[in-house]
């Protein structure tokens, strides 16, 4: 753990966003995981995401859990709202806090430990019941905190630090949530910030329940040949199906791009997804191809990275129960009680 | 771009901006960290070895440190290199223990031309290896145009007393009040080698309509100065005008103020921004209630029968031609005569050799200056050398020192039987400074504190005194306070090609965005691709082998706060903190290139 306090200096040429921000405003705390932890790569992308896409940081409420990965919101914007919650317990209280005011942006951060083990259930059910956020699960298919058992996302015959081959199957995150139903759903590396950071400012920009499994190496338990969470076994396998870029407020024909390679999704805020293929036959829109496509890749040992898909048009909670627009907490005392002339009228509607 | 060659011992150099830019190279991070330590004589006896005059550097220096100084691209404001060097002097205790013993002498002898500092840092270096060295100056003391130009309101003989005495006692011989009239006859005396550091002693005459007439009250600066200095002025008129816009100006104008001048005028023909006088010396100026007017020529000096009124100006504006070649113009506004009883003629300095004769083997060149090698400092004549002033026209103390240095480094290797020409290079020591996971043997928090201003005497009492000094230098607190902005910039980050695993963790880290992972290409295209802009082409990038991945490592060394914090949070220590540390070569400093070869 480093002592000092990251100094407050910046370089002097940092480019400013729409605010007069630079990215060193969206830090939070110096880091006290493990030097070189996967987890930091993926602060580093949720504050360059905010950063580019000028989000004002006290609209934002960042949700976690328990873990090396739900310790990380302490390390990313300063100056938002954050709840450190029980363990596994993140779906539930972001469900809550989303449901009583719709207007922040919530930021969901969970680990493999606390999504797929004790907080499964949870993690299954904010997805189905399409809670507009964006659950990024940090992924390095070990217990790093508890020294480096396997958790339910570590593969089939992948070994531990020690020699110990696993023998459970390993759930896949992904395919869960895109069989749950959530609308926008990718994978990524932590150590590739050119994909993780477009897909987290998409998923942000997402209306309804964005879903990114991070594959993060642990350093200290599991970057070991043997692993297939290592640096190495990462980026030798990484089967990426698209690039993408973010276009807020710009004219997606300006960027340049070799003709046909490009596909533009335009999401429910006007704000649009430029998609470089890299696997032609790749389509973000169907769900069950995903599906397919996913397992057989799999199978073959290869980690499919990439917005893997995407439903522009998708709803969220709020419209599923009809619920008012104004957050709870600016309701008035006529809004809350509308007096008897109202109730009267309910009443004779139920007789 | 190739992997960078950090084994070059000019590659860091170049990153200890301080260090790189002093002539001298004094190894300026080390000794502030010292004084932080409250080692002040050890931080004074790195200054001596390397600079010979910390107490008088420490209050006079033109500082080309701090200009370069990493932390002024960083916040507003560089440390204040200078003063801090002036507190290991302060500070310090009686470090006589430290010095170099007079040495049983080799037989050899060397004449020393003027008592200035470059004279005397060639017998510094010279006297402990032997050598009789005899020191001629025309003055009756040693220090020459520190101890006559330099008022004692910024410099007391004290001091002066104290720095050249360490040197005269390494059994060197001063010789006061003998002025060298003929090189001619110096060289008949047989030394075996002669140094020329008698400076540029002459005043810059303005020779305007008025300037026979009214004589009597036009004094040219650095004479008048010396004046001062012995004591045989000690008065001046109420309204005074200063001519000119250097240092040598400054110290005019305050010295009137303290001589009886009320009304004290600097004028200089320039812009006040393109002045040559540093900006503190201007700032000094200006707080002893000195206006300061630019754009103003002197045409003509205004007096009454020989006895001076005034001077009448020119007013002119600047124009820059097509290359960017400023030009002053005649603004066409009418003349302007400004009323004074005295003015002071600080327009510039000159080297002036009547004493050597042309027909000695020493050749001169169309601006009749000495032709000097201004590596070796050898005149055409292969035992008579030059250094300070004297070498290359007007510069400064520290410059006149660095000068001193490799002349005497010639003159040992002359008299040994060397080659002059083969320089031996500089030693290099490179070290870890790593003590525990993250801990480190230096201070890596950096401090947030702005510039820290050096305590000054009141007003009022410093006018009233010429010998009072105005700054009193900063006390224990301050300097510690000072002392903490340094960033260190010799503990040089340190990057090991085949432990890196790219986990990014040295760039999600760094709070100057230094740090960039990415394809290789040439300089021009890497410096466009880098996480940060990187303005400024002198700073070097720090280039890694290939990695993994095919990409490599690009340090942008231009802001680094050397804080650490890329090596705390690398897992495989590919990246390292090391002390770099250069030991210049000097007279009789053993040659590494030798040793290196038998080996």
């Amino acid at each position: 753990m480093t002592y000092i306090a990251k100094p407050k200096f910046h370089h002097p040429g940092l480019k400013k966003n729409e605010l007069g921000y630079t990215h060193r405003d969206y830090e939070g705390k110096i880091s006290t995981l493990c030097a070189g932890c996967g987890h930091d790569s993926i602060t580093a992308s949720i504050i360059e995401a905010c950063y580019e896409l000028s989000i004002e940081p006290h609209r934002v409420a960042k949700i976690s859990g328990i873990g090396c990965s739900s310790k990380t919101p302490d390390y990313f914007l300063g100056n938002s709202h954050g709840f450190n919650s029980v363990h596994g317990r993140m779906p539930s209280v972001l469900t809550g806090a989303n449901l009583a005011n719709r207007d922040l942006i919530y930021l969901g951060v969970s680990g493999d430990g606390d999504s797929a083990s004790i907080g499964f259930g949870q993690f299954a059910h904010s997805i189905r019941r399409a809670v507009n956020m964006t659950y990024i699960v940090e992924n390095n298919g070990v217990y790093g905190l508890t020294k480096g058992q396997f958790s339910a996302t570590a593969d089939r015959g992948s070994k531990s630090k020690k020699g110990v081959t696993n023998t459970d199957n390993a759930i896949d995150l992904v395919a869960i949530a895109l069989q749950l139903g959530a609308t926008f759903v990718a994978r990524s590396f932590s150590g590739d910030k050119t994909q993780l950071v477009p897909l987290i400012a998409a998923a942000i920009r997402h209306k309804g329940a964005s879903f990114i499994d991070v594959i993060s190496p642990c350093i200290a338990f599991n970057n070991h040949t043997g692993s297939t969470k290592s640096f190495d076994y990462v980026r030798e396998h990484n089967d990426a199906v698209n690039r993408l870029d973010v276009l807020v407020g710009r004219d997606p024909i300006s960027v340049d791009y070799a003709p046909g390679s490009v596909q533009v999704v335009e999401q429910h805020d006007g704000s649009k997804i430029a998609l470089r293929k890299i696997d032609a036959d790749y389509d973000p829109h169907d769900r069950l191809g995903a599906m397919t496509f996913l397992q057989k890749h799999a199978a073959k040992g290869q980690i499919v990275t990439g917005l893997l898909y995407v439903d522009p048009e998708a709803d969220d909670l709020h419209e599923h129960l009809n619920t008012v627009e104004t957050p709870l907490n600016t309701l008035e005392a006529d809004d809350l009680c509308p007096g008897s002339a109202v109730l009267d009228k309910i009443n004779a509607s139920l007789r | 771009m190739k992997p960078t060659d950090i084994s070059a011992p000019d590659y860091f150099h170049k990153v200890v901006d301080c260090q790189w830019a002093c002539p001298a190279h004094t190894p300026v991070p080390e000794y502030i960290r010292l004084i932080a330590q409250g080692r002040y004589s050890d931080a004074y006896m790195i200054n001596w070895k390397s600079n010979v005059f910390p107490g008088i550097l420490g209050r006079t220096c033109d500082r080309p440190c701090e200009p370069a100084c990493r932390r002024g691209r960083v916040e507003e404001t560089p440390v204040a290199i200078c003063r801090l060097k002036r507190v290991a002097a302060d500070f310090k205790d009686d470090i006589k223990q430290r010095l170099p013993r007079p040495s049983p002498k080799n037989g050899k002898r060397i004449a020393l031309v003027g008592g200035g500092p470059a004279s005397l840092t060639v017998a510094r270096d010279l006297a402990p290896l032997g050598y009789h060295c005899t020191v001629f100056d025309a003055d009756p003391e040693a220090g020459g145009m520190m101890r006559t130009q330099i008022p004692k309101f910024r410099l007391p003989n004290s001091v002066i007393d104290e720095e050249t005495g360490y040197i005269l006692e390494l059994g060197v011989e001063f010789k006061g009040g003998h002025r060298i009239e003929s090189m001619k006859a110096l060289l008949a005396d047989k030394y075996d080698a002669i140094f020329v550091g008698s400076g540029a002693p002459r005043g810059r005459e303005l020779d305007i309509p008025g300037r026979k007439e009214a004589a009597a009250n036009i004094h040219i600066g650095i004479d008048w100065l010396s004046s001062v200095s012995f004591g045989h002025i000690d008065k001046i008129g109420k309204r005074v005008i200063v001519l000119g816009g250097g240092n040598t100006a400054m110290d005019c104008c305050r010295t009137a103020r303290r001589l009886g001048g009320e009304d004290v005028k600097v004028i200089v023909r320039s812009g006040f921004e393109e002045m040559k006088a540093s900006p503190w010396e201007k700032e000094d100026a200006i707080h002893e209630d000195i206006p300061i007017l630019n754009f103003l020529v002197p045409v003509a000096f205004v007096h009454d029968n020989g006895k001076l009124t005034g001077v009448t100006f020119q007013k002119v504006r600047a124009e820059y031609d097509a290359k960017g070649r400023r030009n002053l113009v005649p603004s066409g506004e009418p003349d302007q005569t400004l009323e004074c009883d005295d003015v002071l003629v600080a327009v510039g300095q000159e080297n002036a050799f009547p004493w050597i004769e042309r027909d000695c083997g020493i050749e001169f060149d169309k601006w009749n200056m000495p032709k000097v090698d201004p590596k070796t400092f050898v005149s055409t004549n292969p035992k008579v050398f030059f250094g300070g002033d004297a070498a290359f026209g007007p510069k400064n103390i520290i410059w006149a020192v660095a000068h001193g240095h490799d002349a005497a480094l010639s003159i040992h290797r002359l008299l040994s039987g060397e080659d002059i020409n083969e320089r031996p290079l500089p030693e290099v020591h490179v070290t870890s400074q790593k003590m525990g996971i993250h801990e480190w043997s230096y201070d890596n928090d950096i401090s947030p504190e702005k510039r820290f201003k050096v305590p000054h005497r009141d007003k009022v009492v410093a006018l009233k005194d010429i010998r009072a000094e105005v700054e009193l230098g900063y006390d224990v607190k301050l300097a510690l306070g000072e002392a903490h902005r340094c960033l260190n910039c010799d503990v040089q980050t340190v990057f090991a090609t085949s432990l890196c695993i790219e986990c990014d963790a040295c760039v999600d880290i760094c709070p100057m965005d230094c740090i960039t992972f990415t394809e290789n290409g040439e300089e021009a295209d890497l410096r466009q691709r880098l996480k940060a802009p990187s303005p400024h082409l002198n700073q070097d990038l720090y280039v890694s082998g290939d990695l993994k991945t095919g990409r490599v490592m690009v340090k942008d060394e231009d802001v680094c706060l050397h804080c650490g914090l890329c090596a705390e949070r690398c897992p495989t220590g590919a990246w390292d903190m090391q002390k770099y540390l250069i030991d210049m070569t000097y007279a009789g400093s053993s040659c590494p290139t030798k040793s290196r070869s038998a080996a």
